[in-house]
């Protein structure tokens, strides 16, 4: 499913909150129909590099191009931008207020301008595709933690974006509700979603990058395909951080 | 006994028009007070600095000084001043709804800055520009939870407006007040003035609770605990 082309090029990215240096450059180039995981210990900035994408956290220095066009610094711009780099947060962030359907339908009204026929054809085209046809007039407070966080897989996926970014989907979710979410993600790389993912589910991570990304210290430390972690030297530190997790 | 109701029968026809008058001048405050009060809140929060301090320098004036001095500041004061000939009752209109205004931006405020931060973030990462995410995220939410507060400037509006008494706004108390004055009944007619008010402030509290309950979000905030 990966193509040659370069859709999001990452390249030397700084953040610093006061005297805590949270990235220290980092750069990658992303191609369409990629999955890249990136893994490693906590307080390390994979977060505030997702973030740093569509620009929620805005770098110190550093630029991000998506198809060739600069997404930092573009002012107002910025929200169109957004809307081809989809992003699902740690803990939903839905819209309280609205239904299912109505999380889903917002956006494609508001900052899409669809007709209310088209954008309810749409979302409710999403909803089926986590699963969720039988909670559309659900508010997210009626919805298990799985649920919710399919839904807002649904939200941004409505968008049609080019690149989708994960900030830890699962990590405020039971073990059997993991297990649903994943598997969206999983139908979805296999479909050629371009995603990004932070995340601590080895298993997943392992079956479905096509790279994988350990990060520490504010810097991307080692990468490369899952299937030379193993063995290969590159892979070092990864192995030693994975190992801690089989204690 | 009869004596006392029958000056409580003749009297209802001339308390009547005090009745709307003062419910009149709460609903007029409660309105002012929230066109005024949203707009405030959202500058508050997310205006610029210099606009900041001006909304913090009306709420400082106007939650700091008593309703009396503030109605004969403007009755005899501000209003005559600027040469606006307005009107007894929508000068106190205009009063308490200057102050209610005041009160009612703390609450709105309150209610934005308790929306999490990820609303915000979540509706900006699907490409809405601040302004959109304000309208469409933040305010319908904020909104809602305001409105326990909200509604409880119903019954202070409500009790503080027989102040109004003072600058001759001929509302419920001040209508009783001539009554008293021609049938030297005191007792009989405040009371009935006092059963009055609590019959407005409880059936009105009835009704808000009402609209607090349309507008609760489904799942939101149910349970044993609250």
């Amino acid at each position: 499913m990966m193509t040659d082309e370069i859709i999001l090029r990452v390249q030397e990215i700084h953040k610093r909150y006061g005297e805590n240096e949270v990235l220290k450059g980092v750069s990658f180039d992303v191609r369409r129909g990629e999955t890249k995981v990136f893994i490693g210990p906590s307080g390390t900035g994979k977060s505030t590099l997702l973030r740093c994408i569509n620009q929620l956290t805005v770098p110190d220095s550093g630029s991000i191009w998506l198809n060739g066009e600069e997404v930092t610094h573009a002012g107002p711009a910025i929200n169109l931008y957004r809307q081809k780099i989809g992003m699902v947060f740690q803990n939903f962030n839905l819209f309280d207020h609205l239904t299912a359907l109505g999380n889903v339908e917002i956006a494609l009204l508001r900052v899409k301008k669809m007709s209310r026929q088209e954008a309810r054809k749409k979302a409710l085209m999403e909803l089926e595709q986590v699963g969720l046809s039988d909670k559309v007039n659900s508010y997210p407070a009626e919805l298990s933690g799985g649920q919710a966080q399919r839904l807002s897989i649904a939200r941004a996926l409505a968008m049609d974006p080019e690149v989708i970014l994960f900030d830890e989907p699962t990590s405020s979710l039971d073990p059997e509700l993991t297990r649903e979410v994943l598997e969206v993600m999983r139908r979805l790389a296999r479909n050629g979603m371009t995603m990004l993912i932070v995340t601590h589910e080895m298993g997943f991570a392992l079956s479905v990058a096509n790279e994988i990304l350990f990060m520490e210290h504010g810097l991307i430390a080692e990468k490369g395909p899952p299937s030379e972690i193993p063995t290969s030297p590159d892979f070092t530190r990864t192995r030693r951080f994975l190992g801690s997790f089989q204690d | 006994m009869t004596i006392l109701s029958q000056a409580v029968i003749d009297s209802l026809p001339y308390l009547l028009p005090g009745i709307f008058t003062t419910l009149g001048l709460v609903l007029t405050a409660l309105g002012i007070g929230l066109i005024m009060g949203v707009p405030m809140a959202l500058i508050h929060v997310y205006g610029s600095w210099p606009l900041q301090y001006i909304i913090k320098t009306y709420v400082w004036i106007f939650r700091g000084l008593p309703i009396l001095v503030l109605l004969f500041l403007f009755y005899f004061g501000i209003f005559p001043l600027l040469g606006l000939h307005i009107s007894a009752f929508w000068i106190a209109a205009i009063v308490l709804g200057f102050r209610t205004a005041a009160y009612q931006s703390e609450i709105f405020r309150g209610a934005i800055l308790s929306i999490q931060d990820g609303q915000m973030l979540a509706a900006r990462s699907l490409g809405m520009s601040r302004s959109q995410a304000i309208i469409h995220v933040i305010l319908p939410q904020a909104l809602r939870n305001a409105l326990p507060g909200w509604t409880n400037e119903y019954p202070i509006l409500l009790t503080d407006s027989s102040v109004c008494y003072a600058i001759g706004v001929a509302e419920l108390l001040t209508r009783g007040n001539q009554i008293v004055a021609r049938i030297h009944e005191p007792m009989t007619i405040f009371v009935l003035i006092a059963a009055i008010f609590i019959i407005l402030n409880y059936s009105g509290q009835w009704v808000f609770a009402r609209i607090e309950r349309r507008y609760r979000i489904p799942g939101y905030g149910e349970g044993d605990t609250r």
